[in-house]
């Protein structure tokens, strides 16, 4: 595929670096050149240094057949202009922007066919925020990914001494929770995958991937780890779009929230935006504000300022100072690598949400939904079975005969509104929504065939 | 980054640490053992009985190869741009050497084995020098026809090649990329992916040949010397089936055919491609560096032409014309074809031809020498510091079509010229000290540096006569100037091999 790729920002260059390595032909736009001359070195792509919303940019960069163009530029209208025009000069088939300020999302009207041509607008503060609150509803969580409308949630989870099913054999976890359906995935023992299988022995420490329908998660998570109380208080480490997004979505759940911000100027406007959060004004990282703004009692501490380092350092000291738990929001890739498991206890990498939700637009074969997991390392895909038993690999054959590529499981199948969690003798049917977990991303290519009404078989 | 199973490639130990570099060399040594299936074939066509040369050297190039691939055969350590380098080198070094087993083995006018790799390397880097004085007509069709596809390989690159036709070099092969194709920017890609452009290139490439084959044979050449030539053109080697070159046909006609095929195979192939691309010749005036090149021709021809029409070297004025025009581009392009023996012509001609070689020649082109675009930075360059005198405030870019180049590019060219004329003048006192006259080394250094070929006198239609040391020092100075000598020189500073 074709993909035109404008601003190599964060969230450009990840998405450019996912793409380029699944063979597409990948161009960037941006104006400074040291970013794409960085991106050239290391990847292999085409790069254009100019403005993205100018014509004869987009015409070098090879937009007359373009398949998709993903507009991410620091600016929101630069993004929804190179779409428009790339609608009306190229007649570019796919457009998505990302588009930040609420003003323009709100009106509905805005983005269509006879209005602003963006088939697709994302929101990355929308999207971490999201993913902060699921984590924070579901304490004991490190990753928290949606199915099928939120019918199905994929969670990964730490084991610990204490959770009534460590230490024993994976076949057991239905005497455990009896009526409850649910499917452990894959399990990372010490940074390695293992495939489970029913003798498979959980051990402490293990990060387990289960799935399960909404409804069930918190039972299950009580089998891995002691059962964490609810979140009540919530510390926010920095009012940027995120920290308001969050701070009033948790108002809405009935969480205590706090948010200290460095800048007057912006606490102020906080707290005219919010209702009932209160709004500190000073350093994340000092020590005397939050031990007299009783950091021992929060359940959650979020560190979500621009800021790695600050992010890092501040979850660190806050948890030293008795924070429950600390979450902490980093950009930069191998920082994520560095904290998580350490004293921070969960690392979120912004652009891998946005990536991951601009990701099942690329790919072929009806996939509905990618999550990268473990840092772009695995995914999680839910696709579309279609055709029958003689065109499809995979539709109208028991989950046993369909062979998967290696490092794949089938987790579930939603069929209409119903959950089904993956038994080896399930049936697939035409229209299903199927959940696999890929271990090794490499493998995408094959899963992606198996989904394709094959001509071979007709 | 962890993979899920196991630790990330990239992070190999300290022993597997050139696992990469020796796996792509082995893989590059069995593609390059196909290359013998061609002549092997015509050998058995014109059946000439040369056919076992080819069978050696095949089986031995792809033993040889299949032995250094095999037991890295599993590594998928990532190329560093350093490794790019060393692959380069490692490679033409190689190729040379192997390339040379069939001239050696059938022993038909190269004694030793050092001729046979002069005439390899000759071949490859596209000088189009040869060890034979004369007898060239005399040799089998398949050794001929051997020496034509050694330049047409090495003209656009075999590594491009096999960038073009191996998807597995990845990464790997833009750093490849960037240490063989000449010109001072490379980072300006056609299409998205490296194999895209490679591929794209070597089609251009192939299509150019054709036109320029079928082009020869309607004028009147045989099948066997408008494909051999054709090869030998475009590449700019100068390799000739005839003792006297282009000059055996004696035909004006096929002259001019010449002269445009040599000038196509000296501009920028990206130029080429981006005219069939928009079906427009008209892009070929848009570029300033072919514009550039075609002045210049220009230019010398008029100035060479002068001491040939006062001294009255031709009766005609259309053979004086003729016979310039043919030799600027010849030896311009550093093709090094010849109608004539400029060694005797005026006055300051024969030197002037000679310097043509380092001039002409566009980036991204077969051609060799300095390069255009690189004269014409390095005169800008020139022009901003005189500027600067007079407005010693002013911002004072350098730009290229209409865009700004990079002050980093600029200084790298001036880099580049100290570097290319230092190397030049100690090559020629090294030559000097083989016993060769001044004007003669200097005419060998500067005909394989520029990759031209011909030198002056005797040198000029073969370089048997020079010592056995000076013959090394000429194979450096080729592959140096293929590989545009910072590619090559830089595997010899420590700072290479340091951790």
């Amino acid at each position: 595929m074709k993909i035109i790729i404008l601003g190599a920002g964060q969230v450009g260059s990840t998405l450019a670096e996912n793409l380029a390595s699944e063979q597409n032909d990948v161009t960037v736009v941006d104006i400074k050149s040291a970013a794409l001359s960085d991106l050239q070195e290391r990847l292999d792509i085409r790069t254009v240094e100019g403005y993205a919303s100018h014509p004869s940019v987009l015409r070098q960069a090879g937009a007359d057949d373009a398949d998709m163009i993903i507009a991410v530029t620091d600016s929101d209208e630069t993004n929804m202009l190179a779409c428009q025009i790339a609608n009306t000069l190229f007649s570019t088939p796919t457009k998505i922007a990302r588009v930040r300020a609420q003003d323009y999302l709100r009106e509905e009207r805005l983005f269509g066919p006879d209005a602003l041509p963006v088939d697709m607008h994302i929101s990355p503060e929308q999207l971490v925020t999201d993913y902060i609150r699921r984590l924070i509803a579901y304490p004991g969580a490190l990753q928290v990914v949606d199915f099928a409308d939120g019918k199905v949630r994929l969670v990964g989870v730490r084991a610990y001494y204490g959770g009534p099913l460590v230490s024993r054999q994976l076949k057991e976890l239905p005497l455990h929770l009896p009526g409850i359906d649910a499917r452990v995935a894959a399990i990372y023992r010490r940074g390695r995958a293992i495939i489970p299988e029913g003798n498979t022995v959980i051990e402490a420490e293990d990060e387990v991937f289960f799935i399960a329908a909404s409804g069930h998660i918190a039972r299950v998570i009580g089998e891995l780890r002691r059962e964490d109380k609810p979140v009540k208080r919530v510390m926010l480490a920095g009012g940027g779009n995120i920290g308001l997004r969050l701070a009033r979505a948790l108002e809405n759940d009935n969480i205590q929230v706090k948010i200290v911000e460095k800048f007057r100027e912006r606490a102020r406007h906080l707290s005219e935006q919010l209702q009932r959060t209160i709004v500190l004004t000073g350093d994340a990282a000092n020590e005397s504000l939050l031990i007299e703004e009783n950091i021992e009692d929060i359940d959650v501490f979020c560190a979500i300022t621009n800021d790695d380092e600050a992010n890092i350092l501040s979850a660190m000291l806050a948890k030293r100072l008795g924070a429950r738990k600390a979450l902490c929001l980093i950009n930069r890739l191998s920082y994520v690598e560095l904290v998580e498991g350490g004293t921070i206890d969960i690392a979120i990498s912004p652009q891998q949400s946005t990536v991951s939700a601009l990701l099942s637009r690329v790919r072929r074969g009806d996939v509905v939904r990618v999550h990268s997991l473990r840092r772009g390392a695995a995914e999680a895909i839910e696709a579309i079975a279609h055709g029958d038993r003689h065109n499809s690999r995979v539709v109208g054959r028991k989950l046993e005969e369909i062979v998967l590529p290696p490092g794949c499981n089938i987790a579930a199948i939603v069929r209409g509104d119903k959950v089904i969690i993956a038994h080896h003798d399930t049936v697939i049917e035409a229209e299903d929504h199927v959940i696999l977990f890929i271990v090794d991303k490499k493998r995408m290519k094959d899963v992606e065939k198996l989904f394709q009404v094959g001509f071979a078989f007709l | 980054m962890n993979t899920p199973f196991g630790t990330a490639p990239g992070v190999a130990s300290r022993g597997r640490r050139y696992a990469g570099v020796q796996r792509i060399v082995g893989l590059l040594l069995m593609l390059f053992s196909l290359s013998m299936v061609p002549p092997l074939l015509i050998s058995l066509y014109y059946d000439e009985g040369v056919g076992y040369a080819f069978l050696d050297s095949m089986w031995i190039t792809l033993t040889t190869g299949a032995v250094i691939w095999w037991p890295v055969r599993h590594s998928r350590a990532e190329l560093k741009i350093r490794d790019g380098f060393l692959v380069v080198v490692l490679f033409w070094a190689v190729l040379s050497a192997f390339g040379a087993i069939p001239f050696y083995v059938t022993n038909v006018g190269w004694p030793s084995y050092l001729d046979a790799l002069f005439e390899s390397v000759s071949g490859l880097t596209t000088t189009g020098a040869t060890m034979i004085p004369s007898g060239l007509d005399k040799l089998p069709n398949a050794i001929n026809y051997y020496r034509a596809q050694l330049h047409w390989l090495g003209g656009m690159g075999i590594i491009v090649l096999a960038v073009a036709i191996l998807p597995m070099l990845g990464i790997g092969g833009m750093q490849l990329y960037k240490a063989e194709t000449p010109g001072p920017m490379k980072n300006a890609k056609l299409t998205p992916r490296i194999a895209e452009t490679a591929r794209a290139l070597w089609i251009v490439y192939l299509l150019l040949t054709i036109c320029c084959g079928t082009a020869y044979w309607l004028a009147g050449m045989p099948v066997f010397d408008a494909v051999f030539h054709a090869m030998s053109t475009i590449a700019t080697g100068g390799f000739s089936s005839h003792d006297a070159s282009i000059g055996h046909f004696q035909s004006p006609l096929l002259e001019y055919i010449v002269m445009i095929f040599m000038l196509l195979g000296t501009i920028n192939f990206a130029t080429h491609f981006l005219v069939w691309r928009e079906r427009n010749p008209l892009v070929y005036w848009r570029d300033s560096e072919a514009r550039t090149c075609v002045a210049l021709i220009i230019g010398f021809t008029t100035l060479i032409s002068i001491p040939l029409f006062l001294a009255g070297t031709y009766p005609d004025t259309e053979t004086g014309l003729r016979k310039a025009l043919f030799h600027v581009i010849s030896y311009g392009t550093t093709t090094g074809f010849s109608t004539a023996d400029p060694s005797y012509w005026p006055s300051f001609a024969p030197v002037v031809l000679i310097m043509t070689g380092f001039m002409v020649g566009c980036a991204g082109s077969t051609s060799g020498g300095v390069k255009v675009v690189r004269l014409i930075l390095f005169v800008k360059q020139a022009m901003r510091e005189m500027r600067r005198l007079i407005h010693p405030n002013a911002e004072l870019p350098i730009k290229l079509q209409g865009k700004v180049v990079p002050d980093s590019v600029v200084y790298a060219v001036g880099g580049f010229f100290s570097v290319y004329i230092g190397t030049t003048l100690i090559l020629i006192v090294m030559m000097m000290a083989t016993g060769l006259e001044p004007v003669r080394a200097f005419s060998a250094v500067a005909a394989c540096i520029t990759s031209a070929g011909p030198g002056l006198y005797e040198l000029n239609s073969s370089m048997a006569s020079i010592s056995a040391p000076g013959k090394c020092i000429l194979i450096f100075t080729m592959l140096l100037g293929r590989l545009e000598i910072f590619s090559l020189l830089i595997v010899f500073t420590p700072a290479f091999w340091r951790r």
